[in-house]
């Protein structure tokens, strides 16, 4: 029983990272590509780690298995963030049927900053200072 | 080795592939960078498979690593992007 559920682990495992593995080389563009990359890579690395806890069942391999499971989990959404922030201040280019950027309208790309379309006078008198024409 | 581990590794392999056809054709250097991310993660399940199939619990240390300087790599490559290095794409 534990054999076959071992067994699974591991086979879903691969097949999740085998499916990145095609969404990374075959989506078209920067932020579809990590879409396929972090989320089905996390799930797989996971589910293979928690066929190794199983293979091999004593406490000290468990607790590094699932560390890794941790760490894994932990990092990925980090990485995924700065690296999307990233792509999109240098302006990798999006993929023609893209629907709607939001961010778009609402970004200064020089400034770094973003409009909420909620300024009032106060905030605008406090929001456009010396510290815009500097930079 | 059983035959469902040398599957896994198989298909591993063949995803290892994929990957790095996009490391190389990938127009930008950001998609590179995802590249290198999936393939350092890749690398970590490698190895989990690897300790199953040679009994071998210490190597799960080594997978632990390889997923820290994967992330420790995305982390200085976007920092590298967003202050503007000089880039050849």
């Amino acid at each position: 029983m534990t054999e076959l559920l071992e067994d699974g682990l591991l086979l879903a495992g691969t097949a999740f990272m085998l499916v990145a593995a095609l969404g990374v080389l075959r989506l078209p563009d920067l932020l579809t590509r990590m879409h396929a990359t972090t989320k089905a890579a996390t799930l797989g690395v996971s589910l293979i780690m928690l066929g190794v806890a199983l293979h091999f069942g004593q406490g000290g391999v468990v607790a590094r298995a699932l560390g890794v499971v941790f760490f894994v989990m932990l990092t990925a959404p980090v990485a995924a963030h700065v690296i999307g922030r990233a792509g999109y201040f240098v302006g990798s280019r999006l993929w023609s049927g893209t629907v709607k950027d939001e961010l778009k309208p609402n970004y200064d790309p020089y400034t770094h900053r973003l409009k909420s379309h909620l300024e009032t006078e106060a905030n605008a008198t406090r929001l456009t200072p010396e510290s815009d024409d500097a930079s | 080795m059983s035959t469902l581990l040398s599957i896994c590794l198989f298909a591993l392999t063949v995803g290892l592939c994929l990957v790095l056809v996009r490391l190389f054709r990938g127009p930008s250097l950001p998609d590179r960078v995802v590249a290198l991310e999936l393939f350092s993660t890749m690398v970590a399940g490698i190895i989990g498979i690897l300790a199953i199939a040679y009994e071998e619990a210490l190597l799960l240390d080594v997978a632990i690593v390889m997923a820290l300087m994967g992330f420790m790599a995305t982390i200085g490559f976007a920092r590298f992007l967003e202050q503007g290095g000089r880039r050849n794409d």
